[in-house]
């Protein structure tokens, strides 16, 4: 399978995958990581480390803040897998880069090819998007 | 295809402006690329949501901008900050986390922008044209600038908003564009009840319900009274921005870009029509609520005021009160252009002898106010709603202003049910 790198970069991890919209403001602490939207799925699971995959993503323009400090603490995915582009959260990737801080990749795959990786999968994103299971 | 900069572009790139405008371009630039923008265009002004404290990391940034020599060129208000710089001491930071929420909002102040701390900017005196580009951040703001004012702004994140201000220059895309902002689904309200649709309190659960139903894609709500109230409208695109990711929709014969059904269309038929159900609206209000109501029917707070109470809505505040003091803690969030207003002439002296706490700068979302961290919380505001379960770890009642009211007045929950029949 392959992704469209929006922010090109290589991975490796779990995929945490949610089956519905996330807001990174009001969804995840940036203290923690954890996610914290009472009506989503693996409330309470941190994000750190995984491969996260996410339908969609939704609300505040914050989440790029929220992006930016989970980066910065070392509490951030190791790649963002969206089902369409949401440049507030590269926006956040971007920021991170200019203050020499860790970046991440951030990649493009539908919905519906998401759906076929499950969650807690283990897969290695390579530079050009491709996304293979290992 | 390629981002094509202009000689401008170039040479603030090069450092002509210092390197606080050099980073802002290349990190404008770069949002432009991952949005596939040819060029990038002026600004007429900005707002700032990037001055609210996450974390250490943006107050880092902040100071950067400052450092380096950053300075905004176009108006410039700024959103809520975590702290009330008016009322001190209503948050309960740790010490460490007020000085880093201070040092960030000053560090944005230190780059030129007003010092307005309201997600409400357009009701307070900062309303650009229609048809005219500007950067602004904060979800309900930016609904509100293309829905209400048809000034045309993207969803600016945390510091795109401040490298835009920076620069005068965002990416030539999305809501910028006449082509894409053009309603795409048809939102039929004829059927719904004229009480209901009379009531302050029906525009909340609409926004809640389009928000969730059309994502960002761009609808059209036909069928509403014309010349919808503003305060109405901040209320359904605060919720809607809540709950879906909406930057712009339409009310037919009430929003600039939509003087008639076929103009907000563009003279293209709806892709999907949605006939709005009492059941649909039913449903959305339901899920504004999470909290189980006590057998005595004790609540624990009422907050009001997100967006930030508009002058009109104090008033309606104060009507409602007519002279009765709250029992439980009442926080009315609000911004200092409303309390210039109020402050001289006894209706904040009134609210104060009514037992109201009234919150400036800020709001019980974005920093932590509320005095437990669990409890069960009324509110009018779509978006508190929202946000509360998630934010404070309270339980969230919904219910009109005047719920909010004789709740607050008695300790229990009053909720009339009658308006939603």
């Amino acid at each position: 399978m392959r992704a469209e790198p929006i922010l090109p970069g290589s991975a490796s991890g779990p995929i945490l995958r949610l089956d519905g919209p996330l807001s990174f403001w009001g969804g995840v602490d940036p203290a923690t990581g954890a996610l914290t939207d009472p009506q989503a799925q693996h409330r309470g699971t941190r994000i750190g480390g995984s491969i996260l995959m996410v339908p969609e993503t939704r609300g505040s323009s914050s989440s790029s803040a929220v992006m930016l400090e989970l980066l910065s603490a070392g509490l951030a995915p190791v790649a963002i897998v969206l089902g369409r582009l949401d440049a507030i959260l590269g926006l956040g990737i971007l920021v991170a880069r200019e203050m020499g801080w860790p970046t991440i990749p951030l990649l493009v795959l539908p919905a519906a090819d998401q759906a076929g990786f499950s969650d807690g999968e283990r897969v290695a994103i390579a530079e050009d998007g491709t996304i293979g299971r290992i | 295809m390629p981002l094509e900069l202009s000689r401008l572009d170039e040479a603030m790139l090069a450092g002509r402006d210092g390197p606080a405008a050099a980073m802002a371009l290349r990190i404008v630039a770069d949002t432009a690329r991952m949005l596939g923008a040819d060029r990038l265009i002026d600004i007429a002004s900005a707002h700032i949501d990037g001055c609210l404290y996450h974390g250490n990391s943006g107050t880092l940034f902040a100071e950067r901008l400052r450092a380096d020599g950053g300075r905004v060129r176009v108006p410039t208000t700024l959103n809520v900050g975590a702290l009330d710089l008016v009322h001190p001491g209503r948050e309960r930071l740790s010490a460490d986390q007020a000085q880093m929420a201070r040092r960030l909002m000053a560090a944005y102040a230190g780059l030129g922008c007003r010092e307005s701390w309201t997600c409400a900017p357009y009701q307070a005196g900062h309303r650009p044209a229609l048809g005219q580009d500007v950067a602004w951040g904060e979800s309900n703001a930016v609904v509100f600038c293309n829905s209400v004012l048809g000034a045309r702004t993207n969803r600016y994140g945390d510091f795109l908003d401040i490298c835009a201000a920076i620069t005068g220059r965002a990416p030539r895309a999305g809501l910028h564009l006449s082509q894409n902002r053009r309603a795409e689904i048809l939102i039929d309200a004829s059927g719904l009840k004229p009480t209901l649709v009379a009531e302050d309190a029906f525009y909340p659960v609409l926004g809640a319900w389009l928000g969730a139903t059309v994502g960002d894609r761009i609808a059209a709500i036909d069928g509403l009274p014309r010349g919808l109230a503003e305060d109405r409208l901040k209320a359904l695109g605060a919720a809607a921005a809540s709950t879906g990711a909406v930057g712009l929709f339409h009310v037919v014969g009430t929003t600039p870009e939509a003087p008639d059904r076929a103009t907000a269309f563009g003279d293209v038929p709806p892709h999907e029509t949605i006939r709005l159900t009492p059941a649909m609206l039913e449903a959305a209000r339901r899920r504004l609520s999470t909290g189980t109501l006590p057998a005595d029917g004790r609540i624990d707070a009422v907050a009001i005021g997100s967006p930030h109470l508009s002058e009109a809505e104090v008033d309606a505040l104060l009507a409602g009160l007519a002279g009765r003091r709250v029992a439980i803690p009442f926080y009315a969030c609000t911004g200092r252009h409303v309390l210039e207003r109020i402050e001289g002439d006894g209706r904040r002296a009134a609210l104060d002898a009514a037992g109201v706490t009234v919150i400036a700068d800020t709001c019980i979302v974005v920093t932590p106010i509320l005095t437990s961290s669990s409890g069960l919380l009324v509110t009018n505001s779509g978006k508190f709603a929202h946000y509360t379960p998630s934010t404070t770890g309270w339980d969230v009642l919904y219910g009109s202003l005047a719920d909010c009211i004789e709740s607050a007045v008695t300790g229990r929950l009053a909720l009339d049910e009658a308006i939603w029949r």
